[in-house]
């Protein structure tokens, strides 16, 4: 049989569509285009997409059952190493994981791993009604702090071990950076809040509204009988410029921005929480976080959305499908740019002049790229002389965030490293004893999946320890 | 969710809740603040904590009617639950250490200062208080802030009970008389504690202001509590929600921070009319 040297199209809303609504852009596949797209795997022997997944499924095996139909045996795979396999169908970057791996990679395009994963927990999600079983107790108990990826993850392969497992999570919603960062046109809500509920019916324990380091401690966990915590507290507080006009009105955080429309719901046509909605969006970063906000932007009703980034598109770190789907939606990229300082209304005559304090505008000035710095990176240098303002209502800034400071402050003997980040093992351990740790407040800002990777890790660590102990 | 143990009127737009909260009353100090959404879609709304009752499990907050999710709020009776209810968030006031403090609270401010006074009575300080309010019919907490002050100053602005005038004009007095204290404590409207540290300014008496900025999450994520400080002529960004509620006075660029607190008020206005509107069909109905 002649190889498909192409990926199957994922059907998605045509971008003149999608760019004003809030529903979800990439369809997903039917059934007879899964099993095409899952022919085209070559089942070579060393399996290396298996290594280039941070938690490993076995996908070759997912995607055989997939040829031969067996759609929740494929989801029975996929699921002994992964949680939340709706949500990575959705977000993983698979072209720098699994399928920059793929054998069939090397002269034609890669089999669509992500694609498929999501096709087979849809399928998985409409069709089985039936909540898995809870497994028998084996008498240990442990505390997760955070429902994001990693925490969630953690907490999923513990439960599924016979671990009692209570999830701390300081808002009032769980699911974490999935719930309150990844807008929803990206991941819907319901699709996390289905995972979440999977969880629960392995008998996760969910307690929203708690905050750990000031609700209760670290330590106080441990007196109420947790053998072992995990902290997967996310990434915390968001990062400014520190150029001057960053506190007039319209300046958001992405964080901001994306937990006033996603968490919040400013998106609704009647919203409680308020979010400036109108005239002209600049964001700040080419990170994914970036594109969320310069998408959701352009959803809430913007006129026209930039993206300013500093060095070219050749080092944008954000995945390149939400970069293709930003362009197609008709986002404009500013690169080799930078922001100098935001200018705002000032009326001094009238100082109850309603507009005083709102953004007008992004005074930014031209890069280009210097030599390389430590990391390889070709660091950009302002060009003299080629400021220009660019006229702006809102300014999101997202270039990324410092850890939180709550759980540090309150645990003594935890050891951070000097951007703030919790110190681990490989396991996870940190620096006290029974205390693991994984996702952003390990790394900082990095990727849904890689947290999921450090969840996994550290339930691995945390069941051996536990168990070995009887 | 969480109960409503108590509710109590305190005048015309200012209401006491009591709620259920075992875990945050065992832990709330002075100065420190809690987040609640009233319902499945409300907003998340920072209150300061007014007062606990760790053996009841308690938490009290005071109010004042001022927007969509206070008018829902208000509209909350004895038995009937909150959605959600977090904390306690923030740094606590700082009461200990000090010989002679003075305690400026103004208008539903007052909610928030009677704690911290009590504190600083509690740790063997010698507390002035000076409240103020616009009229008679708006003062709340009298007799509890006499129980915890060594002396005392009841200002309303139109003279219709207590001292005429705003809570400067006593302030300014005893500091020119040479009255000492270790530190001065405002909280209330930001045009008030801006003229707190304006009356003190000469006296060099540190002021400690209790900031208030619009919130969302309340835990160090989303940054739009940020506030600046002019700290040894450079400008520093910091969080009223982990590295607050309480900042230098003479510190705080009040001018930026009473401009970002007016940034929805147009949305705000709609929303308070809107709920109004909305409690009202329901009562006719």
């Amino acid at each position: 049989m002649a190889i498909i040297p192409k990926k199957h199209e994922m059907p998605a809303q045509p971008p003149v569509v999608r760019a004003r609504n809030f529903r979800e852009v990439a369809l997903g596949y039917d059934e007879e285009t899964a099993v095409a797209e899952a022919e085209r795997c070559l089942h070579c022997k060393n399996q290396p997409c298996v290594s280039g997944c941070p938690v490993n499924i076995a996908i070759p095996d997912f995607i055989r059952l997939i040829t031969e139909h067996n759609y929740e045996g494929a989801y029975q795979v996929i699921t002994q190493s992964s949680s939340l396999p709706a949500v990575c169908g959705r977000v993983c970057p698979q072209e720098s994981q699994c399928e920059s791996k793929c054998t069939l990679g090397i002269r034609f395009e890669p089999v669509a791993i992500g694609r498929l994963e999501r096709f087979v927990a849809d399928r998985h999600n409409s069709t089985v009604t039936e909540p898995p079983a809870k497994p028998a107790p084996n008498g240990h108990r442990v505390a997760v702090i955070g429902s994001g990826p990693s925490g969630l993850t953690c907490a999923g392969d513990l439960a599924k071990q016979g671990f009692a497992v209570t999830v701390y999570e300081a808002l009032h919603t769980a699911g974490g950076v999935l719930v309150y960062g990844i807008p929803e046109f990206r991941l819907p809500k319901t699709i996390v809040a289905h995972e979440v509920e999977t969880l629960i019916s392995l008998g996760v324990q969910i307690e929203t509204n708690i905050i750990i380091g000031k609700t209760l401690t670290v330590d106080e966990l441990f007196e109420m009988g947790y053998e072992a915590v995990f902290i997967g507290s996310g990434a915390g507080l968001p990062n400014f410029m520190g150029i001057p006009g960053e506190s007039y009105k319209g300046v958001y955080s992405a964080n901001e921005y994306l937990t006033r429309s996603n968490l919040m719901r400013a998106y609704l046509d009647d919203p409680v929480t308020p979010i400036m909605k109108h005239g002209k969006v600049a964001v700040v970063g080419g990170g994914n976080v970036a594109m969320d906000a310069a998408r959701t932007a352009l959803r809430l009703g913007a006129e026209h959305v930039y993206i300013v980034y500093r060095r070219s598109m050749d080092e944008l770190p954000a995945r390149r499908e939400e970069v293709e789907h930003a362009q197609e939606e008709g986002i404009e990229f500013m690169l080799l740019t930078n922001p100098t300082e935001v200018l705002g209304y000032r009326n001094p005559d009238v100082p109850r002049d309603e507009r005083n304090g709102f953004v007008t505008g992004l005074r930014c000035i031209r890069m280009e790229l210097g030599e390389p710095d430590e990391k390889g990176r070709r660091r950009p240098v302002p060009v003299a002389g080629s400021e220009f303002d660019l006229p702006v209502d809102t300014v999101v800034i997202a270039i990324g965030t410092s850890p939180n400071p709550l759980i540090k402050s309150t645990t003594e003997g935890l050891e951070v490293n000097r951007r703030g980040g919790i110190v681990v093992t490989e396991e996870g351990l940190t620096s006290r004893a029974g205390v693991y740790a994984g996702g952003d407040a390990v790394t900082g800002a990095a990727t849904v999946i890689s947290a999921m990777g450090a969840g996994k890790t550290a339930a691995k660590a945390i069941a051996a320890a536990l168990l070995q102990k009887g | 969710m969480y109960q409503i143990i108590s509710r109590k009127a305190l005048n015309r737009t200012v209401t006491m809740l009591e709620i259920e909260a075992p875990l945050v009353a065992k832990k709330a100090k002075a100065g420190q603040f809690i987040i609640l959404r009233v319902d499945e879609d409300g907003e998340r709304v920072p209150f300061t904590v007014y007062d606990t009752d760790k053996e009841r499990g308690t938490v009290s907050i005071i109010f004042q009617v001022l927007g969509a999710t206070t008018k829902k709020l208000d509209a909350k009776r004895e038995g009937e639950y909150l959605c959600d209810f977090a904390g306690p968030l923030g740094i606590a006031t700082e009461t200990t250490g000090k010989q002679r403090v003075c305690v400026v609270g103004g208008g539903v401010g007052c909610a928030i200062a009677l704690p911290i006074a009590r504190a600083f009575k509690e740790n063997g300080t010698d507390v002035t208080s000076i409240i103020g309010f616009r009229t008679r019919e708006l003062i709340i907490l009298e007799q509890e802030f006499r129980a915890v002050s060594d002396r005392m100053h009841l200002m309303t602005d139109d003279g219709s009970f207590g001292e005429h005038g705003n809570v400067c004009m006593p302030l300014v007095q005893m500091l020119g008389a040479g009255e000492q204290f270790d530190e001065i404590i405002a909280i209330g409207p930001m045009m008030m504690m801006k003229f707190v540290v304006e009356a003190a300014r000469p006296y060099g008496t540190p002021v400690t202001v209790s900031m208030n900025p619009i919130m969302i999450d309340g835990t160090g994520m989303c940054g739009g509590c940020r506030v600046t400080l002019n700290r040894n002529g450079e400008r520093i960004t910091k969080f009223a929600c982990v590295d607050g509620p309480d900042f230098n006075g003479y510190e705080i660029d009040f001018d930026e921070a009473i401009s970002r607190n007016r940034m929805y008020v147009d949305f705000e206005r709609r929303a308070y009319e809107n709920t109004c509107n909305l409690l009202r069909a329901r009562e006719e109905r």
